[in-house]
């Protein structure tokens, strides 16, 4: 596929790793805020070709990782009710909750489907007038778009029994939460590519010049990533912290304003518990006001849910980037992508599952750049 | 989840008022929803990410950005220490002595 294929070149990933072994004199901690970034650096064996005093900490950008254990307790009671069909993206099947998951609902005759658009969810709607029809809103500034996008044609087709459980997460507001905390390590930051995609660069610059933190915004391939870490690294050894674009060719200044627009009309800012971390301020978005007949939590009436977590799981210090998958005790033992106990296990963005399928062996078995040539 | 991906637009039309593609990602094709990006052309690559086509990808802008790693090391190697360029390119150390040489 055309610009897949030229950013995972590896003349090129060792010309760009040359060039950080030959900027780096320091040592420097790096956070790549998503998750889609941790499993192409874990999978490419990024991070074990960069020069030893460059370390890659894993950041919270894994949007099922990070829904909130109630939320998603909220979402299995709903899909067990009879006559309800509960769509979702494939990655929210296994997500443990307290009790169970989606999938288990589903062998339990809950009709649950996996749609690959939230668009494919209101279709289902129009062909089921009689059933209720619930979509799991989750993701970054990236997936809220589509969401947005699904709720505003439900309203304008009048397609009532349409509903949504939503429960999105933006970015800024948790890159200030990391770094306001006192066992904060990050020194620069690789911004999330399509979230700035949507969203733009416009709420970085500020969280730059306060914690004075270089910001590059990054893209997924190898020579992406090598591009975001070279230009963080060198940002640092010059003592410099500005807000930098590496992936010009999809994220301009402004993102995208229509879907801005639509972001603004459809959702508002509100407060988020994020799993294994807890409560940010503004760091989500709800269905707005005027949206409210087509949230799911109103027309469900889920009350109080009692959460039981694993105590187990420290997906929360991993989400954190405080802990390393591997340093949890249950990894590769009592916790496995087949008897999951966080949802950093499950996901195709989770730290623990990227570790689990490209690191079994505890570091040796990792494919280098130049070995790779798919993507 | 967050994943978006590169297609090229191969076909457009409007459907109940909205403006869908279908889209080739090297070979699977999707269709997507164009409502964020209105004036996207055929033959032209987008980022779909679960339906939507979310931003343009800009052909000129990759092309810069693979042309600056092209370019990069080549001022070393213009007016580098050419016993270390080659000592690093066998994967071998220096041999002995070269540092004076190189400088005399
Ligand atoms: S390895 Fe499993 S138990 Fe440990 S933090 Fe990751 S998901 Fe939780």
């Amino acid at each position: 596929m055309k610009y897949l294929e030229e950013f995972q070149n590896p003349v090129l990933a060792r010309k760009l790793l040359d060039e950080i072994h030959a900027v780096t004199t320091r040592p420097w901690a790096l956070m790549e805020v998503c998750g889609g970034q941790t499993h192409s650096i874990i999978r490419h064996g990024i991070d074990q070709l960069l020069p030893e005093q460059v370390e890659l900490i894993h950041g919270p950008g894994c949007p099922v990782c990070v829904t909130p254990l109630e939320t998603i307790d909220k979402a299995l009671e709903i899909a067990s009710r009879p006559g309800v069909i509960f769509c979702s993206f494939g990655d929210m099947l296994r997500v443990p909750g307290s009790d169970r998951d989606l999938f288990q609902v589903r062998s339990r005759g809950g009709d649950v489907r996996v749609v690959y658009s939230p668009l494919d969810a209101l279709r289902v709607a129009q062909q089921n007038p009689e059933r209720e029809v619930v979509f799991f809103g989750i993701g970054f500034e990236t997936t809220a778009p589509p969401n947005a996008m699904t709720v505003y044609q439900a309203e304008k087709l009048g397609v009532k029994n349409f509903s949504m459980l939503v429960s999105h997460v933006r970015v800024p507001p948790a890159i200030e939460g990391l770094m306001t905390s006192p066992e904060c390590r990050v020194q620069a930051f690789l911004a999330a590519g399509h979230v700035c995609s949507v969203m733009g660069m416009e709420e970085y610059p500020e969280l730059a010049e306060r914690f004075k933190v270089p910001i590059v915004v990054t893209g997924f391939e190898p020579l992406d990533i090598l591009e975001g870490v070279r230009r963080a690294v060198l940002q640092l050894e010059r003592g410099e912290h500005r807000v930098e674009n590496a992936y010009p060719r999809a994220v301009r200044p402004e993102g995208n304003p229509a879907a801005r627009r639509m972001l603004a009309d459809v959702f508002e800012v509100t407060d988020r518990a994020w799993r294994g971390i807890g409560t940010i301020p503004a760091s989500g978005w709800r269905l707005a006001d005027r949206y409210r007949e087509f949230d799911a939590e109103h027309r469900f009436q889920v009350g109080a849910i009692a959460t039981k977590e694993p105590a187990a799981c420290r997906s929360g210090e991993v989400l954190q980037g405080l802990l390393k998958p591997h340093e949890c005790e249950a990894f590769g033992t009592t916790c496995t992508p087949r008897t999951p106990l966080g949802a950093t296990m499950v996901s195709s963005e989770g730290a623990c599952a990227a570790y689990y399928l490209y690191r079994r062996l505890g570091g040796a078995t990792t494919t280098p750049v130049e070995a790779s040539s798919v993507g | 989840m967050c994943l978006a991906v590169p297609g090229k637009v191969l076909s457009i039309e409007e459907r109940e008022g909205t403006r869908m593609a279908v889209v080739d990602f090297g070979g699977v094709v999707k269709e997507v929803c164009l409502e964020y990006l209105p004036d996207l052309q055929v033959g032209e690559y987008t980022i779909v990410h679960v339906g939507f086509a979310l931003q343009r990808l800009d052909e000129e802008s990759a092309r810069q950005t693979l042309a600056l790693f092209e370019g990069l090391g080549l001022l070393e190697e213009e007016f580098g220490d050419q016993w270390a360029i080659a000592a690093k390119a066998a994967g071998a150390d220096e041999p002995a002595g070269t540092d004076q040489e190189a400088r005399a």
